[in-house]
């Protein structure tokens, strides 16, 4: 039998007007990544808070590496690393001076500290930013910190909350491949993320919470098996089309077409390929829509997470404008 | 390690990082260093020309004043420093290590502490160029700085409330002001509240800002007969006054504080 490196079972957390978590369970088995994937609001942060002791639940049973996280925080704290949106990294302070600081708060003593500061810049290919200031580093850089930051005492389990929300893709990719890493190393990961592409990447296995509850869990492949069949897409060129070419689809789906309106896009669940993708042009062609591409594919995690959860991921991270700001700032550090 | 060696040694590692953050930005060091500076040429040379009193000096008087201010003044960024930790999330990483739950209060107050001593020395050694001095002996002195100090500190913690309790950094000065100000002004630190009308004088007259400055003026040696402490208890007693209001507030505030901190991180 494996043994669980962090459960959850039951676990209830409210605040005054929200139910965050209402009765989430998860099961991360030892060494393995486990992608935590939801809709903003959907609890994934709340859970995440809980993990590392943050916060307590207000009912329901949470063990990280065995360690009960309500009656024995302390040592729970001994045993994770966190780094994400929700634990920050001092501006202020250079980037030895922050490894520096937590190695001092994990005891490690002035030379045990100041060693695994220089260690994990070299790992982090940081050495040379060591002794300036995180106000001047790129925000994959920063992100770089962080992450060193959450491995200063070798944790057995690792929480990263959407380590790479607000990079741009080239950042992104690198925080992945150091991400790799640390999970080739043999470590318990448990990652958040609204990126599908990151989970699908990284995770060995994906839960989706939504409400505060845990609605799948399973690999990238038995997910997509789950929702089953094929998906005919087809892309239009006018956005105006949209609804009259979902009618026109619906009658050879097997379930309910969706649009999206930013790429003009029909997507109509389907049960078998064969012939669908002629079917459905012929349709379009016949209600004189004028289609631009069509193709039929296996689901993605995107009509997984659909599926599930009745909406898109979010997508911002890919061609949101969130990104662009970054991206500048990713080639020349604010000085 | 023991619990306390604990929470004091991790608040003296987090007291570094905030005095090293201190040192770096330009708004914090403007306002514990060249702000005393400020403060104390400008009482000394405007209230101190304006108010002529024959044979003896005003600006002694004043200075004493002006030193009170000075660390009550500062006492307002252990409330913003606290509650923009909490909102950038750096406190969730100190929280997520096995660090002592006390020891980010306790660096907080520690590195304020240190930042007051540093506003003294600059202090001291402007007020000594303005004609200020010490007219007691080296043990008073010294008593007067540690008094000052101490109720530096105690204020932290009472200013520490503010911030935890107001949360949004911007705000937090704002509260903090109108706490500060009616305590820095309604008392004896510039002028004699003889003069005041009757609620005003009452107010001065128990003030803990009122005791500490008389207490330290006399441990200075700088009392003026001109400017009679006044009759009330705490005045007359001023130094037993100050040292129980010093208790006062550590022993309601330290507990406040703590269960602030405990309630503004838990969410």
């Amino acid at each position: 039998m494996m043994t669980a490196a962090i459960v959850a079972r039951e676990v209830v957390k409210k605040y005054a007007s929200v139910t965050a978590l209402d009765g989430f369970d998860l099961e991360v088995a030892e060494g393995t990544v486990m992608g935590l994937l939801g809709p903003n609001g959907a609890g994934k942060t709340t859970a995440v808070r809980v993990f590392a002791t943050l916060i307590q639940p207000d009912s329901g049973q949470v063990e990280v590496a065995g360690i009960d996280v309500v009656a024995n925080p302390r040592a729970v704290r001994e045993v994770i690393g966190l780094s994400g949106q929700y634990a920050a990294v001092d501006e202020l302070l250079t980037g030895y001076e922050n490894l520096e600081l937590i190695g001092r708060l994990h005891h490690l003593g002035k030379k045990g500290a100041k060693a695994r500061a220089e260690e994990l810049l070299e790992q982090f290919d940081l050495t040379e930013a060591a002794g300036r200031r995180l106000k001047e580093y790129s925000g994959g850089m920063r992100r770089r910190i962080d992450l060193a930051g959450a491995l200063v005492r070798r944790p057995k389990v690792l929480i990263l909350d959407e380590p790479t929300t607000g990079l741009d893709i080239r950042s992104r990719e690198a925080t992945w491949d150091a991400i790799g890493e640390l999970v080739a190393s043999g470590s318990t990961l448990l990652l958040t993320t609204q990126y599908l592409e990151e989970a699908d990447r990284l995770a060995h296995r994906i839960a989706v919470i939504d409400h505060g509850k845990l609605i799948a869990n399973g690999t990238a492949d038995e997910l997509k098996d789950q929702v089953g069949g094929h998906r005919l897409e087809v892309a239009l060129s006018e956005a105006a089309d949209l609804d009259h070419a979902r009618a026109v689809l619906a009658p050879i789906g097997h379930g309910e077409p969706v649009t999206s309106h930013e790429d003009r896009r029909v997507v109509v669940p389907v049960a078998a390929a064969g012939g669908v993708l002629v079917e459905g042009v012929r349709r379009l062609d016949m209600a004189g829509i004028e289609v631009v591409d069509a193709s039929v594919r296996r689901p993605t995690l995107d009509d997984v997470f659909l599926a599930l959860t009745g909406h898109r991921a979010d997508k911002a991270g890919q061609n949101g404008e969130g990104v662009k700001a970054e991206e500048t700032k990713d080639e020349e550090p604010v000085r | 390690m023991s619990a306390v060696g604990l929470a004091v040694g991790d608040g003296v590692v987090l007291a570094k990082r905030n005095l090293t953050r201190t040192l770096r930005v330009p708004d914090l060091m403007m306002s514990s260093l060249i702000m005393p500076i400020m403060s104390t040429l400008l009482f000394a040379y405007i209230f101190g020309s304006a108010i002529q009193v024959p044979g003896v000096s005003y600006t002694e008087f004043l200075l004493v004043g002006v030193f009170v201010q000075t660390v009550v003044f500062n006492s307002v960024i252990t409330g913003s420093g606290l509650a923009e930790d909490i909102q950038k999330g750096i406190v969730d990483r100190f929280r997520s290590l096995p660090i002592s739950p006390y020891s980010v209060l306790i660096g907080r107050t520690i590195s304020d502490l240190a930042n007051n001593v540093l506003s003294i020395v600059v202090m001291v050694v402007t007020g000594l160029l303005v004609g200020w001095r010490v007219d007691s002996s080296v043990g008073e002195a010294a008593a007067g700085f540690l008094l000052l100090l101490a109720f530096a500190y105690a204020l932290s913690w009472v200013l520490a409330v503010v911030g935890l309790s107001v949360r949004a950094p911007e705000v937090v000065t704002n509260a903090s002001f109108m706490i500060i100000m009616p305590l820095c002004f309604i008392a004896n630190t510039y002028v004699s509240p003889e003069g005041f009308p009757s609620v005003l004088r009452v107010i001065a007259e128990w003030n803990p800002v009122s005791a500490v400055t008389q207490a330290v003026r006399e441990l200075f040696g700088n009392t003026n007969p001109d400017f009679p402490p006044g009759a009330a208890w705490p005045l007359q007693n001023a130094l037993l006054a100050s040292v129980l209001w010093i208790i006062v507030m550590l022993v309601v505030f330290v507990p406040f504080a703590t269960s602030r901190y405990r309630k503004a991180v838990a969410r």
